[in-house]
């Protein structure tokens, strides 16, 4: 009991330290830029945001209704390259896992595309899907199946042999060991790989939005370089962090802590 | 007759595991068999060739006439690892043979809690594994295993991984289980004592020509005692089969 309260208090104490820290980081950015542009004129106002200016954009944005409406179609945009992505990896790595010949020909191919940034797919969607948002799509697909693929492969070929040896000799045919041995224990890994495969998808989200001019947070950006409003862009940027942060919180966080905690992992 | 071996050799071209050499055997149904021999001997090579794990060199298995092909239900098996699936709690576990057989719900039910009673488990049916002590764990593989009504059980160290004193409370069980459901038992131990414990016949294996070196029958009354005179002189005497040096 005394325990669990000490836990809890330092918890609280932990979530004060970091806003008092966050808190901090305004304060210096805001005295920065008092110095820096107000008082000695280093830097030029159009090319130096700062907290006022941004909270100004804030404002802006969400009366405008520009924000919600740059969200909401980014989320959705993403869910969607997102969801096509996992088919297509865990497909694609449940095949290479599955076959020796793949898994020895296919997966260092896989494993070096994996590592090209997904910038570098904009020049063909543009050509093959013109300025659309399948071309945005198409960009969130290719930046992050492939890492989806990898991990799929490796989840599976972690599951402990004794699993699958065990299940064998109470009768299992395959197909019951891939159904009610494999998918289980490699879920744990599985979801790590597929939390790592959204970041992934939602950095090549940015990528292709700012080439486009769909409503989205990359266009909202790429605007507010447009207007020389560096507050804007600046304002862009902490809401795809928070975003990126929200969803990882929220969703992925959440689903791991419930596949430990039943396994006792936690 | 139920478990048939004929010149059974199985040999590695790695030297990961270890050679089988020529075994041929006879399990009679309802028979203890225990297995002994230093490490190396190939005591679980010849355990994974009966479970259809592996298969002979040359040679032949048959259960009840038919070849051994590959692993079965009739033949389960029961590992030094406890082998339990975490993402299922205790009585999901233990009926994780039965569904994969397509035995109906309420049969794996009633027969799930038949041997968890039997294990003095039916308080944990609801506990994830990782909340159980491994003898619990244990008790519980045991449970699965027993629910399949298997042809033969084949058991790989079931207790070595467990400290002393919840070996010795399992042995005994197994034990008083046996003696009430005169199951085939193929029972792995480098343990002479746990052995003689509990078979009608202990095989020895060695490293020569022929990996059996001996069979030893047991003619002790059960419930056996460690410290009975009887006892002593068929461990002393097994103990000096394991570790003559050929």
């Amino acid at each position: 009991m005394a325990e669990n309260m000490q836990k809890e208090n330092s918890k609280a104490t932990k979530l004060l330290q970091q806003l008092l820290f966050l808190l901090g980081v305004v304060v210096l950015w805001q005295l920065l830029y008092f110095v820096g542009v107000d008082v000695l004129d280093i830097w030029k106002p159009y090319a130096m945001p700062s907290p006022a200016g941004v909270w100004k954009s804030l404002l802006r944005l969400v009366e405008s209704g520009t924000l919600f409406a740059a969200i909401g179609n980014s989320l959705l945009r993403g869910m969607i390259g997102f969801l096509i992505s996992v088919t297509a990896g865990v497909l694609l790595g449940f095949l290479m896992e599955r076959f020796p010949f793949l898994h020895q020909n296919m997966r260092p191919f896989v494993m070096g595309i994996q590592t090209l940034p997904s910038v570098c797919w904009v020049p063909f969607s543009i050509l093959w899907f013109g300025l659309s948002e399948q071309a945005i799509i198409f960009v969130v697909v290719m930046g992050s199946a492939f890492s989806i693929a990898i991990a799929t492969d490796n989840a599976i070929h972690h599951v402990p042999p004794l699993y699958k040896k065990a299940a064998l000799t109470m009768g299992a045919t395959q197909q019951q060991i891939y159904r009610k041995v494999i998918l289980h224990a490699c879920l744990p890994e599985l979801v790590s790989g597929l939390k790592q495969g959204w970041s992934f998808a939602w950095r090549a989200l940015m990528s292709g939005e700012v080439m486009t001019t769909c409503i989205g947070l990359g266009q909202t950006l790429i605007t507010g370089r447009n207007l020389a409003d560096i507050n804007q862009v600046m304002l862009v940027m902490i809401i795809i962090v928070l975003v990126g942060i929200l969803i990882d919180q929220i969703f992925f966080r959440s689903l791991e802590r419930r596949i430990y905690k039943k396994r006792g992992l936690a | 007759m139920s478990l048939q071996l004929k010149n059974v050799t199985k040999t590695f071209h790695d030297s990961g595991q270890d050679a089988v050499r020529n075994v041929s055997l006879e399990i009679a149904d309802g028979e203890f068999v225990c297995v002994v021999g230093k490490s190396g001997c190939g005591k679980s090579t010849l355990l994974n060739l009966i479970a259809g794990l592996e298969k002979p060199t040359s040679g032949e298995i048959r259960m009840d006439g038919a070849p051994v092909t590959g692993p079965g239900a009739d033949r389960v098996v029961m590992f030094q690892e406890h082998a339990l699936f975490p993402w299922l709690n205790v009585i999901q576990n233990v009926k994780f043979g039965m569904e994969i057989a397509g035995v109906p719900k309420q049969e794996q039910e009633e027969k799930a809690m038949k041997y968890l009673r039997l294990m003095q488990l039916e308080d944990y049916r609801d506990y994830a594994v990782h909340q159980l002590s491994g003898g619990m764990r244990q008790r519980v593989a045991l449970a699965r295993a027993l629910t399949l009504d298997s042809r033969i059980l084949l058991m790989d160290e079931p207790f070595s991984a467990l400290d002393k004193q919840t070996s010795n409370r399992l042995r005994a069980e197994l034990q008083d289980i046996w003696m009430k459901t005169r199951r085939t038992i193929f029972f792995i131990t480098h343990s002479v004592e746990e052995a003689v414990y509990l078979a009608d016949r202990v095989i020895v294996l060695s490293g020569g020509t022929d990996s059996v070196q001996d069979i030893v029958p047991i003619e002790l009354e059960r419930p056996r005692h460690v410290y009975d005179d009887a006892f002593v002189e068929y461990r002393r005497r097994i103990l000096g089969e394991v570790q003559k040096e050929l």
